[in-house]
């Protein structure tokens, strides 16, 4: 792989909190090696802005690797930037030639306030999850772990839905800012094991409550959330939770 | 004050029953009177927090991320251990835990970790229970990996996602205890002071770090689950936000600092590509199943991996382990490579690595598939083509790593491969109950220093991390309560908060002061690479000394120089930061310290004036069979109290992997 070095134009939305509004602002940023990440041009960037005495640029990493879910930028008009399946960290220079423009937002959604530039707030996610994406299990009631088999297919599509990371990109890929993907992963998960059967209904119905609270938007079929998804999240989860959704309503327990 | 590592009596086999049924309990109605404070949302700190809140204590639980499900044990790929012998290979709790002894390089207590070997098939099963979903075979049954330094299979696992997948499940019965109501969460804050009452941990101070106001919260007692302290190496495996400050301040208010030199450095990660570099990326030690390292036999052979021959091939580990071959323990398998690179054989354009080749994997899979689908005359292509499928099925989401961050793939060319900081065992001393030398204050999962001795064995950070905040502390913090059920919540005016909160006030006030010219990215550079070259994969003692001296003008210099944009009443990673990278300064003098004392080759602990005539570590067993507990006095003042340790089962032994 031949390495090479790029003068970038940078249009990143700079915003104090959520309170005031926010503005484009522009940064030349000079020799960015094609080998380094995303994030390590931002790197670059931040400590350029803290030795001319400016305020760096907030953006929100942790891992650094794909899979903690942290790191938030719409890039040129895309959720993690233009490579399929990856996240903003895990995006590399190798993709910019010298010369190009990037523009860098953050999560636009009525549920994810902004707290500073790049930052958004996610807890919303958090709440779904408490409204019922678990087991309720309490620790040492455990039967042991090959009592119950589960078969190979189903475990592997458990573990599909279990790789949402959480990140938000499917809420700011969608025009609704809908959160049905990352609702339909967590139910999905569960509902596909024999261990998650006994609350498939009642989770379903509870999380996507919660998800309507939050302010999400509904879910049209549009289907730019599993385009931009970085873990491949399938829309199969959106139809399994409707199905789990109306097997409540069913059942009757949707209007308990 | 003499430790006491409170091992219980009786047979290594009978402690913790014995312990269980006699440790003093809390009852229902007296739990939910009773606070408790945990620090740290990993494996460690969301199993704790689930577990006490369904016991029925009132938990407030932190993290520095945006949510409890980004600590780092997100991270961990390659998988669990647990003696269940689901193979039938021979597995049992002792041979977990004797391997993890020795693994360890005996230097870690054989009661903790034999309890640690005796819950572990719990895990799997309570894990299993709250809908981890563990990669199954085609009968239904879990699946099963081995790993490095064992001989058995017994790791359990989820593609390369293990980590994530049983961090999902305690943040999900984490969640399930928030929304009960018996645990609060509290996320992006972090920890900064720890206040004592009386001499026991009684709360602590936080900076909510999208508003930047210090808060004052009391726990009966708290739990420190932070994780570790990689980081202070710069780069690392570790999330750029992993820290040692929560520890660091439990330290400075009189918690002993256990073994602070034992790093692990992970054989297989993703070469250092410029000065850029932020991190390191691992590539999981279950890739050692299939795949073997090798440099050429040439040095500094400029060739294509693809050009070098068979027979100018040199398979090093497989030459000098043979009964271990490619699968010998990281501290092994790093210092083997480091060898080869120092003599000139390392490849790439850096030099600083080793391939890491499939090839035979991929073959191997293939004609096991072209036998099972009765293709009998299959070609080469397809043999190929079917063995990239088991081995995409097993690493796909590695090799996709890989690729994106090197553009090469790993299909086709053999992985460039170099060792770096992966793990902490050193952390706070704890006993047998994971107190620490403060009463009321608790140390679980990497933060602590107790169950790896020299080296920790792969997949059982995620073991031992579930172990604790599962299964033993809902024990032995009980225990404690017990004594605590007539001792009413002390409100936050108290003196120690006011004076607490006021000690952090003046640090970050300090730090804004500087307003120097250096930025705190740059330090942090700095500081690591005194810890690499001179505290890292080989220590000696002239280096030590210098990285001290070096170290403490690094620190004067930071003081004097550094420069913090922004304000501190407001979200201001840089702030964040700063305090952080403070700490590491203090901590990486204390570890050169340590390094320096220990004379001898332990583990990851390699000094080069103690080795064998092959090279291998020479431990001083005579001397050093001891626990370092370093108790902080003063700026660059601690003192070592000794923990000795006492094998009554294990012998020690020359560790051999040949
Ligand atoms: C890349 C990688 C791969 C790994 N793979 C494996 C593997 O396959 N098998 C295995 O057994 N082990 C593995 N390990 C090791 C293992 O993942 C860790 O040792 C383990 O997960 C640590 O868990 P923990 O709960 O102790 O800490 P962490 O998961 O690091 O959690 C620390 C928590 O503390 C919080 N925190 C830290 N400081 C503060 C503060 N000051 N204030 C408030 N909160 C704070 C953080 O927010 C976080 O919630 C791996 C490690 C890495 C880095
Ligand atoms: S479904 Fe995909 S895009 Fe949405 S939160 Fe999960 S990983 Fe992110
Ligand atoms: S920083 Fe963790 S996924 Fe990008």
């Amino acid at each position: 792989m031949e390495h090479y070095n790029m003068n970038l134009t940078l249009k990143v939305w700079k915003q104090k909190n959520c309170k005031t509004k926010g503005a484009f602002e522009t940064y030349q940023v000079q020799n960015i090696s094609s080998e380094m990440s995303f994030l390590e041009m931002f790197d670059i960037l931040n400590e350029r802005l803290i030795a001319e005495g400016k305020e760096p640029i907030a953006f929100d990493h942790d891992c650094r690797e794909g899979i903690c879910g942290t790191c938030s930028m719409f890039i040129n008009g895309r959720a993690h930037g233009p490579w399929h399946q990856t996240t903003t960290c895990q995006l590399h220079m190798r993709e910019y030639k010298d010369g190009d423009t990037i523009v860098v937002e953050p999560w636009r959604s009525h549920s994810f306030p902004v707290i500073k530039d790049l930052v958004v707030d996610r807890t919303a996610f958090d709440r779904i999850i408490s409204a019922g994406g678990f087991i309720s299990v309490n620790t040492g009631n455990a039967v042991d772990a090959n009592a119950v088999l589960v078969p190979k297919d189903d475990a592997d599509d458990s573990f599909a839905a279990a790789s949402c990371i959480g990140c938000g990109a499917c809420v700011a890929a969608c025009p609704n800012a809908s959160a049905m993907l990352f609702v339909s992963a967590k139910v999905s998960q569960l509902a596909l094991l024999p261990q998650g059967r006994p609350e498939a209904t009642t989770r379903a119905l509870n999380m996507v409550k919660q998800m309507d609270q939050e302010g999400f938007g509904s879910c049209t079929n549009i289907g730019a959330c599993e385009a931009e998804c970085p873990k491949g999240i399938s829309l199969e989860n959106i139809a399994r939770l409707n199905r789990e959704y109306l097997g409540s309503v069913f059942t009757g327990k949707a209007s308990s | 004050m003499a430790l006491n590592s409170k091992i219980p009596n009786g047979s290594l086999e009978k402690k913790w029953t014995d312990y269980k049924s006699t440790c003093k309990l809390v009852n229902p109605s007296n739990k939910r009177q009773i606070e408790i404070i945990v620090v740290g949302t990993g494996l460690a700190g969301a199993s704790a927090a689930a577990a006490l809140g369904e016991l029925g204590y009132k938990v407030k639980a932190f993290c520095y991320q945006d949510s409890p499900r980004r600590a780092h044990s997100i991270a961990a790929q390659g998988g669990i251990n647990a003696a269940k012998n689901y193979q039938n290979d021979g597995d049992s709790t002792y041979r977990l835990f004797y391997d993890t002894i020795k693994g360890g390089d005996y230097r870690a207590r054989e009661g903790n970790v034999y309890r640690l070997a005796e819950v572990s098939a719990a895990i799997i099963d309570q894990c299993v229970a709250q809908g981890v979903p563990f990669a199954r075979e085609y009968g239904g049954v879990l699946s099963n990996r081995s790993f490095g330094g064992t001989q058995v299979q017994r790791t359990f696992y989820a593609a390369g996602q293990t980590g994530q997948q049983l961090l999902i499940g305690a943040y999900q019965a984490l969640q399930r205890q928030v929304s009960l109501g018996t645990v609060t969460m509290y996320s992006r804050h972090e920890m900064l002071e720890l206040v004592k009452i009386d001499g026991k941990a009684r709360g602590i101070i936080a900076r909510n770090l999208v508003t930047g106001e210090l808060e004052r919260h009391f726990g009966h007692a708290v739990l420190l689950c932070t994780g570790g302290y990689g980081n202070v190496f710069y780069l690392s495996t570790n999330a750029m936000g992993c820290n040692v400050t929560a520890a660091w301040k439990a330290h400075k208010q009189g918690a002993y600092f256990g073994n602070p030199c034992f790093t692990q450095i992970h054989p297989t990660c993703i070469p250092v590509s410029g000065d850029h570099q932020s991190k390191l990326t691992l590539m999981s030690e279950s890739l050692r199943n299939d795949g073997r390292i090798w440099v050429s036999k040439v040095k500094a052979d400029t060739r294509k991996p693809g050009d070098i021959p068979e027979e100018e091939r040199d398979y090093y580990l497989e030459r000098r382990y043979p009964a271990f071959g490619n699968l010998v323990p990281r501290d092994v398998a790093s210092r083997a490579a480091k060898e080869r690179c120092d003599a000139g054989y390392g490849v790439g354009a850096s030099r600083q690595a080793v391939y890491l080749d499939f090839a035979f994997a991929i073959n191997r899979y293939g004609k096991i598939e072209v036998h099972k689908q009765g293709l009998a005359n299959a070609d080469q292509g397809t043999i190929r083509k079917l063995g990239m499928e088991v081995v995409k099925e097993k690493y796909g989401n590695l090799f996709e790593m890989y690729e994106k961050i090197t553009g090469e793939d790993p299909y086709q060319v053999p992985m460039r491969i170099y060792p770096a900081v992966h793990y902490t065992m050193g952390g706070l001393w704890v006993d047998y109950e994971l107190a620490t030398t403060v009463p009321n204050l608790y140390a679980l999962g990497e933060c602590n220093f107790s169950d790896h001795g020299a080296n920790r064995l792969g997949a059982s950070a995620l073991m031992q991390g579930l172990a604790d905040g599962y299964f033993v502390i809902p024990y032995t913090l009980g225990n404690a309560m017990a004594d605590e059920i007539r001792n009413k919540p002390v409100p936050t005016d108290h003196p120690a908060f006011v004076e607490a909160e006021k000690l952090v006030q003046s640090r970050i006030d300090k730090l804004m002061g500087v307003n120097g010219t250096e930025s705190v990215e740059s330090f942090h550079k700095r500081l690591g690479k005194i810890m690499w070259d001179k505290c890292g994969m080989a220590r000696n003692a002239e280096g030590l000394k210098e990285a001290i001296t070096e170290i403490r003008a690094l620190r004067q210099e930071f003081w004097n120089n550094v420069r913090i944009p922004g304000e501190v009443g407001e979200f201001n990673p840089e702030l964040d930061k700063a305090g952080r990278v403070a700490d590491f300064m203090e901590l990486g003098e204390l570890m050169c310290m340590d390094a320096l004392n220990r004379e001898e080759s332990c583990g990851g602990h390699f000094r080069e004036e103690y080795q064998t005539e092959e090279g291998e570590a020479l431990r001083q067993d005579d001397k050093f069979m001891y626990v370092s507990a370093w108790e902080f006095k003063g700026e660059s003042d601690f003192y070592m109290h000794k923990e000795n340790l006492e094998y009554e089962v294990v012998h020690p032994s020359q560790r051999s992997y040949k």
